[in-house]
């Protein structure tokens, strides 16, 4: 549903970005600002206190500053709650995510976008339509479909699951990138002989760089946080990813709120430092986004 | 979809325009357009392996007793006969309705509200813009954790109110609605920004020269400029409303007393704990028909409006 949307967003913007208004901003603007920049923000200081606090103090205190940093919080929440194995997991899975995304959306994109294929405006009626399907409908009959073949409890299975939910959307956000991107290049290369995986892989691909690394991003952020498919289709705790290795423990026996603090801020960390440092590609990416689901 | 449809407009008429004068080249063009499927082929496969087969054997199974495992027979409309009548999927479907009105309410109004207000600044607004958008990026699976700490009835905020949030069965469901929203309305602030950057300053200037206050500028030029992408939010929410499970799922299990029950859980809990695929089925199926009902519903209206989003 959001095609024009999509290449809105995905476009680079012709001219200058223009300030819509600075009038009206008073201080009471910057109050309430303020005010809803701590809701977003408060809890997760909070949290992060409570990650660093011992428990009788997270008793007595629960939410200043920590009077006194138990920073060894974090090396007990990284054993027992068994992060290592965790974030190395969603390392395999969003890295096997990404990389497969990126070659089925690009080869796909660049077929809509370049090769003039035939009902090409039909098939994205239906990207769109099927990728605003309830997962959890299909999700039952998957379930037994990837018992049956032994892709239930592998990471390879979570992973093609991955494919086939976001490889739709990427595919659309990358068709709208490479429309943006001119034409002529590529035909003089083809003019020279270059065959069509050439002509993709030499002259597209290149151009179409900052179109890849944001699919990338808004794939990478979906396969690390997903929870619904994580959680049906890895059971052997050998094989949870981050996400529910988190969850088990903060199930488990353990109802201690540091340690679930300490494993928490772990499991954020990367995908935060990721976005600070690319948060403007972020943005754009998510905000072009019909999968952004609750 | 106009974008959609004018590349095949255009190709067709190339396609007429090229092939007409001369016909021996008509094989090139067949070759490049077994190239184009060729290249279509991984999205194809994943697609129909993932989604459309699983989605399809979802709508016969929803007409058979399957228990997930051995044989599936048929029993034509009965699950769907038993849903009209089974109270727990009237009480799910319930929840899920007072989830979207929720949905509809709160978070729009905070997002219109946080994108209006960074329009009205110079300074800091890419600052506040990652601030509200920070909790989006959070795994719902710590956002839960980080509220169940706070919320808590032993060491946070419940303890200090005497009330036990999630324990409280007329409470629970706006707890676990609260939660999630902290983690959405954010995205919200950031597509409202990006879709009011895009209204022509001179509107305001007009408006502001009318002697329209900050109020009425957002009420006569700001809400109808962003229309369409208000619109759009707006049944996606409901769409997405139907969907909720994450949160439910963690913090409550649909619990307690079946009091934040919504259709994804109890269709979790019917395929894998009481072992009923068909039934569970049923419910994806219907929970599909709501999404397909609300998509056609909004192509018909964009179409209708001619908007271009």
């Amino acid at each position: 549903m959001t095609t024009a949307t999509l290449e809105g967003t995905a476009r680079p913007r012709s001219g200058p970005r223009r300030p819509v208004t600075g009038r009206g901003g008073g201080p009471v603007v910057h109050v309430v600002l303020c005010l809803l920049a701590l809701f977003s923000l408060g809890p997760l200081v909070i949290f992060l206190f409570s990650a660093l606090k011992s428990q009788s103090e997270l008793a007595t205190n629960p939410l200043s500053f920590p009077a006194e940093l138990r920073w060894d919080n974090f090396a007990t929440a990284w054993e027992q709650a068994n992060m290592a194995a965790g974030l190395w997991n969603s390392l395999v899975v969003v890295f096997g995510t990404v990389v497969g995304v990126c070659v089925i959306a690009g080869c796909a994109a660049y077929a809509m976008a370049r090769l003039e294929l035939p009902g090409a405006g039909a098939f994205i009626t239906y990207l769109l339509v099927t990728s605003s399907l309830p997962t959890q409908m299909f999700l039952v009959p998957l379930f037994y479909l990837w018992t049956n073949v032994n892709l239930y409890n592998t990471l390879f299975g979570l992973v093609v699951i991955y494919w086939g939910l976001f490889a739709p959307f990427a595919t659309l956000l990358l068709r709208s990138f490479m429309l943006s991107i001119p034409k002529e290049v590529e035909e003089a290369a083809r003019i020279d002989g270059a065959g069509e995986l050439r002509v993709l892989v030499q002259v597209v691909l290149p151009m179409a760089a900052p179109g890849f690394l944001t699919i990338a991003l808004v794939t990478a952020l979906s396969a690390y946080n997903e929870f619904l498919f994580a959680v049906t289709f890895i059971q052997e705790s050998d094989y949870l990813p981050v996400s529910t290795t988190f969850f088990s423990f903060q199930q488990g026996f353990s109802q201690d709120y540091t340690l679930i603090g300490a494993a928490g801020v772990i499991m954020v960390l990367p995908m935060l430092v990721l976005f600070l440092a690319l948060q403007r590609r972020f943005i754009e990416g998510v905000s072009s986004s019909g999968l952004g689901g609750t | 979809m106009m974008t959609t449809t004018t590349p095949t407009a255009t190709t067709a008429a190339r396609a007429v325009l090229a092939g007409r004068p001369e016909r021996p080249r008509r094989s090139p063009v067949r070759r490049r357009t077994v190239v184009a499927w060729a290249f279509m082929l991984p999205l194809i496969l994943t697609n129909v392996l993932v989604v459309l087969g699983p989605s399809l054997s979802a709508l016969y199974y929803s007409f058979t007793d399957w228990s997930g495992v051995g044989e599936a027979r048929w029993i034509g409309l009965d699950n769907y006969v038993e849903l009209v009548g089974d109270p727990e999927f009237l009480n799910a479907f319930w929840h899920n309705i007072v989830w979207t009105v929720f949905f509809l309410v709160v978070p729009m109004v905070m997002g219109l509200f946080g994108a209006f207000a960074l329009t009205r600044i110079r300074r800091f607004r890419l600052l506040f813009r990652v601030a509200f958008f920070v909790p989006y990026i959070v795994a719902s699976v710590v956002t839960a954790a980080v509220w169940e700490n706070l919320l808590s009835s032993d060491v946070g905020v419940g303890e200090a109110f005497g009330i036990n949030f999630l324990g409280n069965v007329d409470l629970a469901l706006p707890t676990v609605a609260f939660v999630n929203n902290w983690a959405w309305w954010g995205f919200l602030v950031v597509i409202f920004l990006a879709a009011m950057q895009g209204v022509d300053p001179s509107l305001y200037e007009a408006a502001a020269l009318d002697g329209a206050g900050p109020f009425r500028q957002f009420w006569s030029v700001t809400l109808p400029s962003i229309r369409p992408t208000f619109m759009f939010l707006g049944l996606m929410t409901i769409i997405w409303s139907f969907l909720s499970f994450d949160y439910v799922y963690i913090l409550t299990q649909g619990g307690p007393a079946g009091s934040t029950d919504v259709l994804s859980t109890l269709l979790y809990r019917e395929a894998f704990a009481s072992l009923r695929a068909g039934y569970a089925s049923a419910i994806g199926i219907v929970m599909g028909v709501i999404s397909a009902i609300v998509v056609a519903a909004y192509l018909i209206i964009r179409k209708r409006k001619d908007w271009a989003i």
